[in-house]
């Protein structure tokens, strides 16, 4: 192999910032993308879910009864929208979808509660909705204000919660997406400036210079690597100034971890791009590859809660890594040598498949 | 006379397709050689392989004494390759895009100033450096593709129809600035399906369906032509045209403007009076003579030929 050029990684950077300078939507994309979906994430979705809509049937109307219905809708986990006759007509408002949950009290509640005869009263949930289920558990914890159980159980242990004692969605959330923005834009774009060429034309005349695969690979890169960089500083901007996420490890870290990702990442994009022919291709090619990242990383989904298979599958993928990497440093005050386990992931993804898509790329039509 | 590009019997499959079929050619350094034939007859795969961007199924060729199998990288910093479709970028200015082309070819800063400047001045595109490359008409295209694929000086310039999207003025234009080129020694392999290019070619080869049919010097390919030439002046072609089509001594008969120009076979003594015999015996009107083969007879006749053999 021929030594590499450095004049001439530098002119295809070059001429790719050209590119995205009169590529006003895509420019438009770097910025805009991360702030309308950390603007998203961080507003509309709250795992901590509040205010479901609840229909009640209070057949013992006694003073506990009404204070029991009292100390539920105080949880702000449910508030009432209907009174009903019957538990059948709750619910048949649940398979009609009006309410999520159904507060029955029988009309020997009082009793009950004297005898210490559980169950007290019941509530009918719509566990269509695995959200509403894990709001209902909690709210099936209530305590019961009545003398009979008032020596309520201390628990056996305490609970410490070291990094998001209240539990505020964006604290968990704005730290991933940055991994999640990134695993997107920088796959598409790289992937997407690459197969452009080749449907433009472009590559033909490229191909008969003599810049080697491997300066093109990493010309076309480094200006991604700067568009990665824009974009997770605005996400974590935008997460600290709306969300109050706190920064707890130190910016170096965090900016030395992101490029590690941000450039095994990339090369993903390199891959797609020596498979696609299209750009369309490119497209579904990309959203292939990004779904069971974002499905199986641990961002929506507990990594604990899947199959063997799939965790094993997930370990295979930057942004697992980078996710733990990422709510290391941000939220626990980890350092990147705490976090050796991770990175190494990446550096060996990005050796592996930037060989493999080199390999791939031949300067050749056929 | 040295040779720039020799190929022995250079073949290239797709499938089932044989696209280019054992072509043998030699093309000397200094001149300019033309590639003419139909559109598939295998004339952009044939430069394809020797620029190195295809391998051959069969037989190789050297470019400027460098096996293109062997080495086709260091072909490549040797040639220039001016592809048929604009290759440039038109999201960049005229002056980025041979600002990138020179940084690809590692020239020096102040080469790199210098060739620009000279090349902007001589194909005449001073006045748009600064203009994106997407917006230039079809002929300044053609002149920025030129002037990007020659900004290193290349030794060998293959061009793959370059004046096909341009009107005649720019074509003509054009190739002032080869012929200008070869001068200075740069070897041209050029194709086209102009007959009046191919006749300003030094040497031609016309390929058919991927086989290389004939090949030399235009005038020799024109003397040489096995067959006399009748132009036929009718208010009739089409008719007469038939008519001479079914005698066994005529090869074929082209239409070229409102004349006809009929191949007849060489055994055959007095053409003009053998094919004025048969029109009389139809009671068909036309005025006959003898006329020197011109490129367009020698192109018929060399991509006929084949046909009637298979």
């Amino acid at each position: 192999m021929r030594l590499l050029s450095g004049a001439r990684i530098l002119a295809i950077a070059k001429k790719e910032f050209f590119h995205l300078r009169r590529d006003h939507l895509t420019a438009g994309m770097v910025v805009g993308l991360p702030i309308m979906m950390t603007l998203l994430f961080g507003y509309a979705i709250n795992q901590d879910v509040r205010n479901l809509n609840a229909g009640v049937v209070d057949e013992a109307n006694t003073s506990a009864s009404r204070a029991l219905i009292a100390d539920a809708v105080a949880t702000q986990v449910m508030r009432i929208v209907s009174r009903a006759g019957s538990p059948r007509e709750l619910e048949q408002m649940i398979a009609a979808g009006r309410i999520s949950l159904g507060l029955y009290i029988p009309s020997d509640f009082e009793e009950r509660l004297a005898q210490s005869r559980p169950p007290f009263a019941q509530l009918l949930i719509d566990d269509s909705d695995p959200i509403v289920l894990g709001a209902a558990r909690g709210l099936a914890q209530l305590p019961i204000r009545q003398q009979a159980i008032k020596k309520d159980s201390p628990g056996t242990f305490e609970l410490r919660a070291l990094y998001n004692p209240e539990r505020r969605s964006p604290v968990f959330i704005v730290p991933g997406l940055c991994g999640v923005i990134l695993t997107l834009t920088m796959v598409l774009f790289t992937a997407i400036a690459i197969v452009r060429e080749r449907e433009r034309g472009n590559l033909e005349l490229l191909i008969t210079t003599p810049v080697q695969p491997l300066e093109l690979m990493i010309g076309k890169i480094i200006p991604y690597v700067f568009i990665g960089y824009i974009q997770i500083s605005l996400i974590l901007l935008l997460g600290v100034s709306l969300f109050d996420v706190p920064v707890r490890g130190t910016m170096l870290d965090f900016y030395v971890g992101a490029g590690i990702f941000v450039i095994s990442t990339l090369t993903l994009g390199l891959l797609i791009s020596t498979i696609a022919e299209t750009q369309f291709q490119a497209f579904q090619l990309t959203f292939m590859s990004f779904l069971p990242q974002l499905l199986l990383s641990g961002f929506m989904f507990p990594f604990e809660g899947m199959p063997r298979a799939a965790q094993y599958l997930a370990e295979l993928f930057p942004l697992t890594h980078f996710l733990r990497i990422v709510r290391g440093i941000v939220l626990r005050d980890a350092t990147l040598s705490m976090l050796t386990n991770e990175i190494w992931p990446l550096v060996l993804f990005f050796v592996v498949v930037m060989a493999l898509a080199t390999a791939r790329f031949r300067k050749r039509l056929d | 006379m040295t040779i720039a590009i020799e190929t022995h019997d250079l073949t290239r499959h797709f499938g089932d397709l044989v696209a280019v079929d054992h072509v043998n050619m030699q093309v000397p350094k200094g001149s300019i050689y033309g590639f003419l034939g139909p559109n598939g007859c295998g004339k952009s795969t044939t430069i394809r392989m020797l620029c190195g961007l295809l391998i051959p199924t069969e037989g190789g060729a050297s470019v400027l004494g460098i096996d293109v199998l062997d080495d086709p990288e260091a072909v490549k910093s040797k040639i220039g390759y001016m592809t048929q479709r604009f290759s440039l970028y038109e999201d960049l200015t005229v002056r980025e895009n041979l600002q990138f082309m020179s940084e690809i070819y590692q020239m020096s800063r102040t080469d790199r100033a210098q060739r620009i400047r000279v090349q902007l001045k001589k194909f005449g595109l001073d006045d748009r450096a600064r203009q994106l490359a997407g917006t230039l008409s079809g002929g300044q295209r053609q002149r920025l593709s030129l002037a990007a694929v020659t900004l290193h000086e290349p030794e060998l310039l293959f061009l793959d129809e370059p004046t096909s999207a341009v009107d005649p003025e720019s074509r003509r234009e054009f190739w002032e600035f080869l012929f200008d080129m070869v001068d200075r020694g740069t070897t041209v392999l050029v194709t086209t399906h102009f007959m009046d290019e191919a006749e300003r070619c030094h040497a031609l080869a016309i390929l058919d369906q991927g086989v290389l049919v004939a090949d030399g010097s235009p005038k020799q390919l024109m003397a040489e032509l096995p067959a006399s030439v009748v132009e036929v002046a009718s208010d009739t072609t089409r008719i007469v045209r038939e008519v001479l089509l079914e005698l066994s001594e005529v090869i074929d008969v082209a239409q070229l403007g409102s004349r006809l120009h009929a191949l007849v076979q060489p055994d055959v003594q007095n053409p003009t009076a053998f094919l004025g015999a048969a029109l009389e015996r139809k009671s068909l009107l036309a005025s006959l003579k003898l006329v020197a083969p011109n490129l367009e007879d020698v192109f018929v006749m060399a991509t006929l030929g084949r046909g009637a053999d298979r």
